[in-house]
C-alpha cells in the first residue's frame, strides 16, 4: 500500500521535478514583492491599502490583540504568506509563542467546528430519509 | 553559551564583525540614508549623558549581548581612569552619569564613581541586571544603590520565565523576580519614594520590539498580579547586529533578513534624535566613543574630537561629527531605540 501510494506521489512530483531542481508555488521573497499588485492597478491597491492599514490600527482591539486574529485566520485560510508576516507581526507587537499557539487552536476549532456543525444537516438529511 | 572572547570565535574581533556589517544585502549603507534624510553629517548637539562602561565582566552571558560581556573578561576600569573620569566630568555640568558593563556593579570603582558623581551632585543610574544584586559578595547593593537614590535600569527582556531565560539563562527569570522584590522593599518604583527603577526589555529573538506604551502596560499588569512587582518606566531597545547577538543572527540564518527589517524601518525623525548625539561614551580603558555600540565595534570618536578621557575637552566634544556604521539601522528603527527607550 505505502509502496502504491509513494508511486502515484512520485507521478503527481514529475512537473515539478525537473533539470535535478526543485521548484515551488511559494517562494518567501515573494512576501517582499505584494506591493507590486499596485503596478496592475494603482487606485484598488490604494485604496486596499487605506483600508488594510486603518483595519489594523489600534481602536477598540490593540494592534497586539488584531496581530493575533490575523494570525488564526492566516491559519484558517492556510495563507503562508500572512502565516509569515503575522508570526513576526505578534512577536513585534509583544506576544509570544504560547498566546500565538492558542490562536492557531482557534484557527482550528473554528474550522473544525465549521464542519462539524454540518453534521446537523446531515442529521436533518438521514432524519428525513430513513423510517 | 560561554563569551565569543573564550570561544576564540572570529567575531570576537571588531575588525570581523565590522567586515559583516560592511555587506548586508538590500541595504543601502547608513550614511547614504542619513544624506537622503539631510541629516549628514550626523553632529551631537550637547552632551546630557556621561556613559561610562566601566568593563566587559558579567555574571551573565545574555545571548543578544552586544559587549560581549562574561565572567572570563578582565577588561575592567582602573581607579586610575575612574579618577580621570569623575575629573572631566567635574568640568562641566553634564546631568547624567549613566554607569553601564557588563555587570558595572562588579568592577571595584563602581561605588567610587556612584559616590563622586553624587557629590558633583549628578543624577547617577545603574544599567543593572538584577542578578548581580543576589551575589554574596553584593549582599549591601540594592541598599548602597537605594542609599544613593540611584536610579536602576534593569534588564527583563519578557514578563515570563521561558522567553527571559532563553536570552539571559536558565533560572534568570526567577532571581530577576526576586531582586525586582528586594528593590521593591526598599522603595524602588513606588510612588513617591523618589527611587527610580526602570525595566528595559530587549526582543528575544530577530525582531523589533512593540509599541512601548503598549508593552509597558503587559508588563505592569503581568507582574503586578503574578508577581507583586511594581516599577516606575519601561523602555524598549531595539537588538544590536553586534557581538553576540550578530553571532546569533548569522548562525540562524536572520543577518540578512534583520538587516533589511531594519533599514526599511528607517525613520528619519528618530535617526535625528539618536542618542549619540546627546551622549558621551567612555569605555574601560578611558577611550571616548559616541556610544555604547561603537565602543564594542571599537569605533572611538572621529573627525578631530579628543579619544581618550585623559584628553577631554567639552568644547571639542559638544558638537562633535558623529562616527556611524551599518549597526546604526538599529537605533533608526521604526520609532527608533536609545538607551531611554523610544525616540520619535
Amino acid at each position: 500500500m505505502l509502496i502504491r501510494f509513494a508511486e502515484l506521489f512520485q507521478d503527481s512530483l514529475k512537473p515539478v521535478l525537473h533539470g535535478g531542481a526543485m521548484d515551488t508555488y511559494y517562494h518567501p521573497a515573494d512576501l517582499g514583492k505584494f506591493a507590486e499588485m499596485g503596478k496592475g492597478n494603482e487606485e484598488l491597491w490604494d485604496k486596499f491599502l487605506g483600508y488594510y492599514s486603518a483595519v489594523f490600527a489600534d481602536g477598540a482591539l490593540s494592534e497586539r490583540e488584531k496581530a493575533l486574529i490575523a494570525l488564526g485566520v492566516a491559519h484558517a485560510v492556510q495563507c503562508p504568506y500572512c502565516i509569515d508576516a503575522y508570526t513576526q507581526a505578534c512577536l513585534e507587537k509583544g506576544s509570544n509563542v504560547e498566546e500565538m499557539t492558542e490562536a492557531v487552536h482557534v484557527a482550528c476549532a473554528i474550522r473544525g467546528g465549521a464542519s462539524l456543525v454540518h453534521g446537523v444537516q446531515m442529521r436533518n438529511v438521514a432524519g428525513k430519509l430513513s423510517m | 553559551m560561554g563569551t565569543l572572547n573564550s570561544r576564540a570565535n572570529p567575531l570576537a574581533s571588531a575588525a570581523e564583525q565590522l567586515r559583516v556589517l560592511s555587506t548586508p544585502d538590500g541595504c543601502a549603507p547608513f550614511e547614504e540614508r542619513l544624506r537622503t534624510a539631510g541629516l549628514a553629517p550626523l553632529c551631537a548637539t550637547g552632551i546630557r549623558v556621561f556613559q561610562v562602561n566601566v568593563g566587559k565582566l558579567c555574571n551573565q552571558t545574555c545571548a543578544h549581548c552586544h559587549v560581549d560581556a562574561g565572567p572570563d573578561r578582565r577588561e575592567i576600569m582602573s581607579q586610575e581612569t575612574a579618577e580621570q573620569c569623575t575629573h572631566a566630568l567635574a568640568q562641566t555640568d553634564i546631568p547624567t552619569v549613566d554607569i553601564t558593563g557588563g555587570a558595572p556593579e562588579l568592577a571595584p570603582c563602581f561605588r567610587y564613581l556612584v559616590e563622586e558623581s553624587k557629590k558633583l551632585g549628578r543624577h547617577v543610574t545603574d544599567r543593572c541586571n538584577l542578578t548581580v544584586l543576589l551575589l554574596p559578595s553584593q549582599a549591601d547593593l540594592a541598599e548602597f544603590l537605594a542609599r544613593h537614590e540611584v536610579e536602576v535600569i534593569a534588564s527583563l527582556p519578557y514578563y515570563r520565565a521561558a522567553q527571559t531565560d532563553a536570552q539571559r539563562g536558565e533560572g534568570v527569570f526567577e532571581k530577576s523576580i526576586r531582586a525586582l522584590r528586594l528593590l521593591n522593599d526598599l522603595g524602588y518604583g513606588k510612588q513617591g519614594s523618589g527611587l527610580k527603577l526602570n525595566l528595559v526589555y530587549n526582543p528575544v529573538g530577530a525582531f523589533l520590539p512593540p509599541k512601548q506604551e503598549a508593552i509597558e502596560k503587559q508588563f505592569r499588569r503581568e507582574l503586578e498580579q503574578k508577581h507583586n512587582v511594581v516599577f516606575n518606566h519601561l523602555c524598549t531597545m531595539t537588538n544590536m547586529p553586534i557581538s553576540r547577538f550578530l553571532e546569533f543572527l548569522l548562525n540562524s540564518g536572520n543577518y540578512e533578513g534583520y538587516m533589511q527589517r531594519l533599514a526599511n524601518a528607517f525613520n528619519a525623525a528618530a535617526a535625528a534624535g539618536v542618542m549619540c548625539r546627546y551622549t558621551l561614551s567612555v569605555g574601560w580603558d578611558g577611550t571616548l566613543y559616541d556610544c555604547d555600540f561603537n565602543q564594542m565595534l571599537e569605533l572611538p570618536t572621529g573627525y578631530g574630537a579628543p579619544q581618550h578621557i585623559r584628553d577631554f575637552d567639552p568644547a571639542r566634544l559638544h558638537a562633535r561629527e558623529i562616527v556611524t556604521n551599518n549597526h546604526c539601522y538599529g537605533c533608526t528603527a521604526g520609532d527608533g531605540s536609545s538607551c531611554g527607550g523610544t525616540i520619535a
